[in-house]
């Protein structure tokens, strides 16, 4: 009994020790990823949208890797948080992460990797968000897929009318890795104690248009180097930061 | 209570068996253990994996299926390589020696990691044709697999990366450097008049692409074989979409290649006479083959038998008769 007191008090000690140590200007940054399609909350299977030339698709899978998230303070010094995260429109979970210990400030702009850097490309095993039974890793040539998205379209002329496009490359000349860089129309205050969120906005319309239009006739499946760039250039335009008075 | 045949002294792995050091006059290994550091659980778990046919979507094929100790890992008299169903592949299965210092992986050079390299034939429909995730399904459900991951790696998860760690563990220590040639190299043995005839032969014609001491200079090229009609495979240019890497593939290291036959990508030739033939060919440019064999080597027929007389002093028998590497499971 008195063991267990001491043993107590012992874990009391180094609690309140681990508290007072805590660097003081940490701070946590909650983001949140809201797939979109063009003005729509993206919803899979049931509802049919139309690309920029009508031609009509549903979306069956949609998901990307983003990592090394930066944060510009006003004084234009930059933070990094090197991890990624796996979002998966199709686990509500992984829509929202949590950047921990930034430190307090204010920021103008954040941004990140859209992808995996191409060191992390031939790093050998990883687990957590690079792991690859997470179905994101080319093992006949080695290399993260960056960007998944599957679907239908009636007009694609591939097996079953599908829409494939598996998005990855770290190397020259089909380089698929991109920086987004987002300013923040209201800056954002990080400080201790409060939870402080930026919101997403990825839109999948822009896969299809800008600068390189698809045509699901012509191109419904990219799985390697072929066109790969080419939507990847698409999928840089993607994302907007949601209006913070929502 | 029986003895299980792990017990078996000879199959025992002690700490001095995953001891590694770079032998006399090798570089510097690109795959560095230090961050994967053998240790006997890890390199025995890592041996079960390359030897059970749990790889397999239907546990008919282990990574030691193709991968035969006495050929220094290669598929000993098959051409091609064989999968799951019967299956024949489009190439020659290559041995699995000094990878640590490969710059990359497989005869086109499409895999950029010795720890990803299994889930290449893992997830290959004619090959394992299996998922990584299902394949750790497999083994967190096995009893025997849970108590090895724990005794293996600190953090105890059975995860692909611990699985390929540990895979990695046992194929990075797969190092020849104990042939006739390295003794001689060391000056603990001699060569005969005919093998150093050929070495001297062999280091003015085929040196600049299979460097000594690994014997690859880890390029890809195109030594000049006619494209196969039936294989269609071109190489490199398969993988980058290059025109200018069409037909190119590997520098392999010839080291044990007197039990790696038949040769080249496509196991077209059985003999290393019919390998030498080839290449004093003479080649068009519209070949695509490398500049430095257009004009074809020149090589007497005794300039063969020398050079191939060489090429067998690179035989090592202390590897092809490692005991670390045997299966105690006695499947292969």
């Amino acid at each position: 009994m008195f063991r267990k007191i001491i043993y107590s008090i012992s874990i009391i000690a180094v609690l309140v020790a681990a508290m007072s140590f805590t660097p003081p200007s940490a701070a946590k940054l909650i983001i949140r990823f809201h797939n979109y399609v063009g003005d729509s909350p993206m919803i899979f299977d049931s509802v049919s949208y139309k690309n920029q030339l009508g031609q009509p698709y549903r979306v069956t899978m949609f998901k990307y890797y983003a990592g090394n998230f930066h944060f510009k303070n006003k004084g234009g010094r930059e933070y990094t948080s090197k991890r990624y995260f796996l979002i998966n429109q199709e686990e509500p979970g992984s829509m929202q992460i949590t950047i921990d210990s930034i430190p307090a400030g204010i920021y103008s702009a954040i941004g990140f990797t859209l992808g995996v850097d191409s060191i992390d490309n031939c790093s050998g095993a990883q687990s957590g968000a690079l792991d690859p039974v997470n179905g994101m890793f080319w093992a006949w040539n080695s290399g993260y897929i960056f960007l998944k998205m599957e679907g239908i379209s009636p007009v694609s002329n591939s097996n079953g009318k599908r829409l494939e496009f598996h998005i990855g490359g770290y190397r020259e000349p089909n380089n698929c890795i991109k920086r987004i860089n987002l300013e923040l129309k209201h800056t954002v205050t990080v400080g201790e104690q409060t939870n402080h969120i930026v919101d997403i906005k990825a839109d999948l319309s822009h896969l299809f248009f800008s600068p390189n239009p698809v045509d699901f006739s012509k191109l419904s499946s990219v799985t390697d180097f072929h066109n790969a760039r080419n939507i990847a250039d698409n999928y840089s335009t993607m994302f907007s930061v949601m209006d913070e008075g929502k | 209570m029986g003895s299980f045949i792990g017990d078996n002294l000879y199959f025992k792995i002690t700490q001095k068996d995953v001891e590694f050091t770079i032998p006399n006059g090798f570089p510097k290994p690109l795959y560095d253990f230090k961050n994967n550091n053998p240790t006997p659980a890890g390199f025995v778990l890592g041996r079960k994996l390359f030897y059970d046919p749990i790889l397999s979507k239907d546990s008919s094929i282990s990574c030691g299926f193709c991968h035969q100790r006495i050929a220094a890992f290669a598929h000993i008299d098959h051409p091609l390589s064989h999968g799951i169903n019967g299956l024949i592949g489009k190439r020659n299965v290559p041995p699995l020696q000094n990878l640590i210092w490969n710059t990359s992986f497989m005869w086109d050079g499409r895999i950029n990691h010795l720890e990803v390299q299994p889930l290449s034939p893992i997830s290959n429909p004619i090959e394992m044709n299996e998922t990584i995730g299902h394949i750790i399904q497999k083994l967190q459900r096995n009893k025997e697999y849970t108590v090895m991951f724990k005794a293996a790696f600190n953090d105890s998860i059975v995860n692909s990366k611990n699985m390929l760690k540990a895979l990695a563990q046992f194929t990075g220590l797969m190092i020849s450097d104990n042939s006739r040639y390295d003794k001689y190299m060391r000056g603990e043995d001699t060569l005969s008049a005919t093998e150093l005839k050929g070495l001297q032969l062999f280091r003015d014609k085929c040196e600049q692409c299979h460097k000594e001491p690994l014997f690859t200079d880890n390029t890809f090229r195109n030594t000049g074989l006619a494209p196969d009609t039936n294989l269609h495979d071109s190489g490199v240019a398969a993988i980058n979409g290059q025109m200018k890497d069409m037909g190119k593939f590997k520098v392999p290291t010839l080291r044990n290649i007197e039990m790696t036959y038949p040769y080249m990508h496509d196991g077209r030739f059985r003999t290393l006479k019919q390998v030498l033939d080839h290449y004093t060919q003479k080649f068009t440019r519209e070949s695509g083959a490398d500049p430095i064999l257009v004009k074809g080597i020149s090589l007497s027929e005794a300039d063969k038998t020398n050079i191939i007389a060489f090429l067998k002093t690179l035989s090592d028998q202390t590897f092809l008769h490692d005991r670390r590497f045997a299966d105690p499971s006695g499947h292969y």
